[in-house]
């Protein structure tokens, strides 16, 4: 397989076969949170890729640098947290000095990357895959991907609910997890693809 | 344990404090670098704000009023809870002139206490008066619309303003900082902001018909309409049996109070003045 072949691969299978929301059920929080409105949504999944991939990056240097060859891969998660809770700190100053509007959107959500378990799963499913360096990166920026086109679509659908007669009974969060159900129906089917 | 244990531990160790102060530093670099000044104007009137984030102006709490009113989103005297003192302050930093703040003040509109009103039966459950208010009946006392005295509106105050006496809620007019909280915990809706000056207000909530409200309870309003008729200032109407004073058109004459014959035409705040002075001392 020539190397594009590889990097398409990778990227369709991380972003929507293995779409980390919708089949892997992580990142649960943000993505009903922040999932009101496109603007919002799309800045979380620019905020996501940005710490996901730099995240995988840092990590896979790490461990691949420092930790495999001290025989230290039981500092995995401690270590991967650290640098994840630093670049999610960086991110939010970065959205405060740049971006106050999307900041003040984000809110509390903006902090919560750090426990948004895609971002150490992504990690550690490097590890755990034994990816190269180049191969962390694009995985998590894949990861990360299909993260942001899951909450994006998500916000889409529940722009255009707002004008719905729902149910009252449905209203709210229990259309909200239907929907994400049917997403991830109807992501089974990229399945296929592999 | 062996000395390459120990080196094992150390090294560990070693890293995870060297990552420690790598991320300390890039982040406190990124910190300096990526400073946002902070509002000073806001954090200035936050200090003149009460603090106690009752959530009486409608904000999320002290913090949030600091910011809107700092942008000029909320008017200087947003906050129920500010005195004129601190109103005065916060209109310096922002180097405006002062409004006059009408102090707002909470009011129970029922006189009937344990000796005014005729209990129907003896209620023994929850202590919360939205409990007591699904009892057929509204609670033990005989008046559906009046006080039901658990005292829900005790427990909602954040300032300890008001307090079951005799049966009926009182507000202590010093300590009220009319942040509303205890009107949304009325089940009866009872309790309404009057104005500091207001000079009369009516003491009852009843909408039954005359002859009934004399049965239950001899501190009731029975809607004879009286007061409407010889108010100078036609600020009183009569509607669904219970009088009510626009305070806006009230000049405070006492007219309606003299005549009143069912006595629940009351200066509200004269009285509470003396409740306070009274559970003082």
């Amino acid at each position: 397989m020539s190397d594009i072949t590889v990097i398409l691969l990778t990227l369709v299978t991380t972003a929507l076969i293995n779409n980390v929301v919708l089949s892997q059920f992580m990142g649960l929080c943000p993505f009903l949170g922040v999932s009101k409105q496109i603007k919002t949504a799309a800045g979380m999944g620019a905020a996501v890729i940005f710490v996901i991939t730099v995240a995988s990056a840092l990590t896979s240097a790490l461990y691949r640098g420092i930790l495999l060859p001290l025989e230290l891969t039981y500092l995995n998660t401690i270590v991967f947290i650290a640098v994840i809770a630093a670049l999610v700190q960086f991110a939010e100053m970065f959205l405060r000095k740049f971006s106050p509007p999307l900041y003040n959107a984000l809110g509390v959500y903006l902090p919560l990357i750090t426990t948004n378990c895609a971002v150490l799963g992504a990690a550690l499913t490097n590890v755990q895959k034994d990816y190269s360096f180049g191969m962390s990166v694009l995985s998590g920026f894949g990861t990360a991907a299909g993260f942001a086109i899951a909450i994006i679509i998500m916000a889409g659908i529940r722009e255009k609910m707002a004008h719905a007669p729902i149910p009252k009974a449905f209203r709210g969060m229990p259309i909200t997890l239907l929907i994400a159900g049917l997403m991830a129906i109807a992501f089974m089917g990229f399945g296929s693809i592999a | 344990m062996s000395s390459e244990q120990i080196i094992a531990i150390l090294i560990a160790s070693g890293i995870v404090a060297a990552l420690g102060v790598v991320v300390g530093i890039f982040l406190g670099i990124s910190g300096k670098l990526l400073a946002v000044p902070t509002d000073e104007k806001a954090e200035a009137i936050r200090e003149c704000l009460p603090g106690s984030n009752c959530g009486g102006c409608g904000y999320s709490g002290c913090d949030a009023l600091a910011a809107a009113i700092s942008k000029g989103e909320a008017p200087i005297d947003a906050c129920p809870g500010c005195d004129q003192e601190a109103i005065d302050k916060i209109a310096a930093i922002l180097g405006q002139d002062s409004v006059e703040s009408v102090r707002r003040v909470a009011f129970v509109k029922c006189s009937g206490g344990c000796q005014e009103t005729r209990f129907i039966y003896q209620y023994y459950g929850d202590s919360d008066c939205h409990r007591a208010a699904l009892v057929p009946g509204r609670g033990d006392k005989a008046c559906a619309y009046g006080c039901v005295g658990l005292g829900s509106c005790v427990k909602a105050c954040p300032f300890d303003a008001i307090h079951i006496v005799g049966g009926r809620a009182e507000v202590i007019y010093d300590k009220c900082r009319a942040c509303g909280k205890c009107i949304a915990a009325c089940p009866n809706h009872l309790i309404e902001l009057l104005p500091a000056t207001a000079g009369y207000a009516v003491r009852c909530f009843s909408q039954e018909k005359g002859k009934v409200v004399k049965e239950m309870c001899d501190a009731g309003c029975i809607g004879c309409g009286i007061c409407a008729k010889i108010c100078p200032t036609h600020a009183i109407t009569i509607d669904n049996n219970i009088a009510h004073i626009d305070q806006t058109l009230c000049t405070g004459c006492g007219k309606c109070a003299d005549k009143c014959p069912a006595h629940v035409i009351i200066s509200p705040f004269a009285n509470a003045k003396a409740v306070a002075e009274a559970t003082e001392a």
